[in-house]
């Protein structure tokens, strides 16, 4: 059954790719020309028209205002079948807010979406899912204690009938989504718990979800965010299937190689509005940056000119109670450097960084800061040390969503704040806020707006801002720039770099090797729980990073 | 353009009904019984809703902070029950024939009452730490405490109900500076600490961000075992004292006393706009949950509605609050 099913697969890919090459090449730049459409859409409506219909789906006009804020001003996405499409922009550009009105998770304001030529409004990403659009979140969502056909055929198993009772055929369900795992070429008994699979297989079931709805539309948001090199390999692969399948897919990331590579064409937005669409090979990076910034970034790192001093924080041989997590871990962090630390995914990199902190256990293994031994059991104790950590994941360990602006910035430092020894000085909070976000440029309606309606960068900046206001000497910054756009990135450079210049010890985890080398004055490489080695920042290349990277043991 | 601004208008119009929906259903209630019967808009009659809202209110403060942390306690009206008759017994009078503890030589009422909130406060440093500590959901963990309370409270009173109040005591429910009522300075001195304690200072701080996100407060340093077993200890507190104040007010107190309070007063807050979500809640809010609620009560006996039937009522009203505010937060998203 599986074998019968893959040279279709393949056959398919053949047939479109043909078709492909013989209509890209002639298309005018920019791609898209508005009246044609409207013209073409009217006889969209009618039935039969759809195969007419260059675009499989077409976003137009689109308007959403969320309190104080315009999210989308006009945008629109056009959708050619069989295409790999990149949706780009920097954070809060509006690209989530576009896809979550299409699927009826936000009501928009104004603006339409065709689909195939015909006008429609999806009630929910089931409904959309069900006419053949799926999308994979960044953030997934698995269902990790049920199986993994389970989680493909959620909220729409297939049933079977005993006279007036239903029931869920699971027969079927099983085999049909052994079929598609054998598309996603996930080798696993579909009857397996979601749990047993790394993050990067869940990712592909959610594909495979997708390609169980015989879905003509795929959405991948930063697909690759938490994928090893190898992983987003069979990824491609996977796409570069699909689409010669003649699906379309809108590929939604903020790495400038990997767009150059998989997409035709690139769609770009910024601030909520529709900036232009090109064909993928016509770009550059820099044009792309120059788009998406509209303005020229000529260096992607800052000049830095800290100078390294005196061994300020040292660990020893610092071991996990989990016999898989990090081990015998040892370095030590100088005043006013950057430590960079690479690894693959897996390395322990952030358990390691989270267990000096206080987070995490650890059964043997000494901190040495300022000169004398440091005993941390909560962070609590790290932070009135003057140690401070921003972490990896910023929803689930970072911002207090409902909270304010100003709580956010506060939270870590209130004993600053009081007067008459106990109560809290709101003059004076309110004063921290206003200086912080003057000096980061913190785009914010007020200190009372909640932080959670913040675009991902500026909700970054209040966290470092949280951070700073304890005049930390060491900070371990954990995936600082995850999910930032290039503007938001560059001014998170800028203030590590100024931080290091004041004296402070930066720690930051990183698994983009153009940062780390860009940024670090020495980089700390782990592989497996171990420490492999250390490189100076000017000697650090790819080649020698993945080398101790890869040093399993 | 016209039309557009319309649309806000109607959109803004239907969140605010929503939003505000339990409050306008009880103002209306309130204005047709009003208008049917000649006695509610009286005097006697608000001063009465006032005195039964000002131990509930203490009360609801109390279980306010539970819900902010995205706990909650249900054995709030237990440890009423509990403190109410606590005091009964330290605060019976000496020449009563049907004394419990009949050895206790006479205590000053201020005594009696230090020594319930002492007593009590070990029950919410229970509660905190069965939360703080084993992780026990408090949802599990408060219900296992209320039957345990319930169950002291039955072993100490033997099950019999306790009267004879020296005078002493009962005035604290009785008396009154000029007009204005002991119980309602109480708990207006309370709802002046509880404000102040929520928005002016650490401890209310990190309440909310705990209930923000209890991870990202623990990352940021604050110490959430110590927070959540203060707040608890807190609520044990102000459970004492409503307890305290509702058997001098009712002149006896039994087992029985505090029933139904805990959900009484989630209700309260829900309706106030404590969110279930967590991290969201003002004391003026639960202030104006407390007064809808004893509105709508006595509405219901106004209207002559049978005692049994306000049970009904007032589950569908903490049901319909629960709802209407997660309906708030679903939308939002």
């Amino acid at each position: 059954m599986h074998g019968a099913h893959a040279p279709l697969f393949f056959g398919c890919m053949q047939a479109e790719r043909k078709l492909k090459t013989a209509r890209v090449p002639g298309f005018p730049h920019p791609l898209i020309n508005g009246e044609l459409h409207h013209l073409k859409l009217e006889k969209g409506n009618l039935k039969g028209a759809s195969e007419l219909s260059e675009y499989r789906l077409e976003m137009r006009e689109v308007v959403k205002t969320f309190p104080g804020v315009k999210a989308l001003d006009h945008a629109q996405l056009k959708l050619k079948p069989g295409t790999v499409h990149a949706l780009m922009g920097e954070n809060g550009a509006g690209k989530s807010t576009l896809m979550k009105c299409m699927f009826g998770i936000y009501h928009m304001d104004e603006g339409e979406v065709y689909y195939e030529g015909e006008k429609v409004s999806f009630k929910g990403p089931l409904d959309a899912l069900k006419k053949g659009i799926a999308m994979v979140h960044q953030e997934l969502q698995p269902i990790t204690e049920r199986s993994i056909g389970e989680n493909i055929y959620v909220g729409r198993y297939p049933t079977k009938h005993y006279g007036p009772v239903t029931v869920i055929d699971h027969d079927k369900m099983y085999k049909d989504a052994a079929e598609v795992l054998e598309k996603v070429r996930l080798n696993f008994d579909p009857r397996a718990k979601l749990s047993s699979l790394s993050v990067s297989q869940m990712q592909l079931v959610e594909i495979a979800k997708a390609v169980s709805a015989q879905c003509k539309v795929l959405i991948l948001d930063e697909p690759t965010s938490s994928l090893t090199a190898a992983e987003v390999e069979a990824l491609f692969t996977i796409v570069n299937e699909l689409r010669a399948e003649g699906v379309s897919i809108v590929y939604i990331s903020h790495k400038m190689d990997e767009i150059l590579r998989i997409s035709d064409e690139v769609t770009i937005m910024r601030d909520g509005q529709y900036v232009g669409t090109w064909e993928a090979k016509e770009l550059t990076t820099d044009f792309i940056i120059t788009k998406m910034v509209g303005r020229e970034l000529t260096n992607l790192y800052p000049p830095r000119s800290n100078t390294p001093g005196e061994v300020i924080y040292k660990v020893e041989d610092f071991t996990s109670i989990n016999p898989k997590s990090f081990r015998h871990c040892s370095f030590e962090v100088r005043k006013g450097e950057i430590l960079g630390v690479a690894g693959l995914v897996g390395a322990q990199r952030t358990e390691l960084m989270e267990g000096l902190f206080g987070l995490r256990n650890h059964s043997a293994g000494t901190i040495t800061y300022k000169g004398k031994e440091l005993h941390v059991k909560q962070p609590k104790d790290a932070i009135t040390n003057g140690i401070a950590m921003l972490t990896e994941d910023r929803r689930a360990t970072g911002i207090l969503g409902v909270l304010s602006v100003a709580d956010n910035i506060s939270v870590a430092s209130l004993n600053q704040y009081l007067k008459f020894g106990f109560m809290l000085d709101d003059s004076k909070i309110e004063k921290l806020v206003q200086e912080n976000k003057e000096k980061m440029s913190i785009k914010t309606p007020s200190s009372k707006t909640q932080i959670q309606s913040l675009s991902g960068g500026n909700q970054q900046k209040v966290l470092i801002a949280r951070w700073l206001a304890n005049d930390p000497d060491v900070l371990i910054l954990d995936e600082p720039t995850r999910g930032i756009d290039v503007g938001a990135k560059y001014e998170i450079y800028c203030i590590i770099a100024e931080l290091a210049k004041q004296g402070k010890s930066i720690i930051m985890i990183s698994s983009e090797m153009s940062e780390l080398i860009g940024m670090s004055d020495r980089i700390m490489v782990m592989c497996d729980g171990r420490v492999t080695g250390f490189i100076d920042g000017d000697k650090a290349n790819q080649e020698n990073i993945m080398e101790l990277a890869t040093q399993f043991e | 353009m016209e039309t557009k601004a319309k649309k806000m208008d109607a959109k803004a119009v239907k969140n605010f009904l929503s939003n505000n929906a339990i409050i306008l259903l009880v103002i209306v209630l309130a204005l047709a019984v009003g208008l049917k019967t000649d006695n509610f808009f009286t005097i006697k009659n608000v001063r009465n809703l006032i005195i039964n809202m000002s131990p509930r209110f203490i009360i609801a403060c109390g279980v306010s902070g539970c819900l902010i942390t995205k706990g909650t306690d249900l054995s709030a009206g237990r440890q009423v029950g509990l403190a109410a008759c606590l005091s009964a017994m330290l605060l019976q009078s000496v020449d009563y024939s049907a004394r419990v503890l009949t050895g206790l030589p006479d205590i000053p009422v201020v005594a009696g009452l230090v020594i319930v909130l002492l007593i009590m406060a070990c029950f919410g440093a229970i509660n905190g730490c069965i939360i703080a500590f084993l992780k026990v959901p408090p949802f599990i963990a408060t219900l296992g405490t209320q039957t345990i309370v319930y169950g002291i409270c039955s072993v100490i009173t033997n099950n019999q109900p306790l009267g004879g109040f020296k005078s002493s005591y009962s005035k604290v429910a009785t008396g009154s500076i000029a007009v204005i009522p002991y119980l309602v300075i109480f708990a207006a001195l309370v709802g002046v600490y509880m404000w102040f304690l929520y928005n002016k200072t650490r401890h209310g701080k990190y309440m909310y961000a705990i209930g923000g996100n209890e991870n990202a407060a623990q990352v940021a340093g604050v110490n959430v075992s110590a927070t959540l077993i203060r707040i608890y200890i807190l609520a044990s507190v102000l459970y004492a004292f409503g307890g305290f104040l509702l058997g001098a007010k009712a002149g006896g107190a039994s087992t029985a006393t505090g029933f139904g309070y805990e959900l009484e007063a989630i209700a309260a807050c829900t309706v106030g706009g404590v969110s279930a979500n967590g991290g969201v809640g003002t004391i003026p809010g639960v202030l104006v949950g407390v007064l809808v609620f004893e509105t709508l009560k006595i509405c219901l006996q106004f209207l002559g509605v049978d005692p049994a039937y306000t049970y009904i009522a007032q589950g569908l009203v903490i049901v319909l609050a629960v709802a209407l505010d997660l309906r708030k937060y679903l939308a939002k998203k």
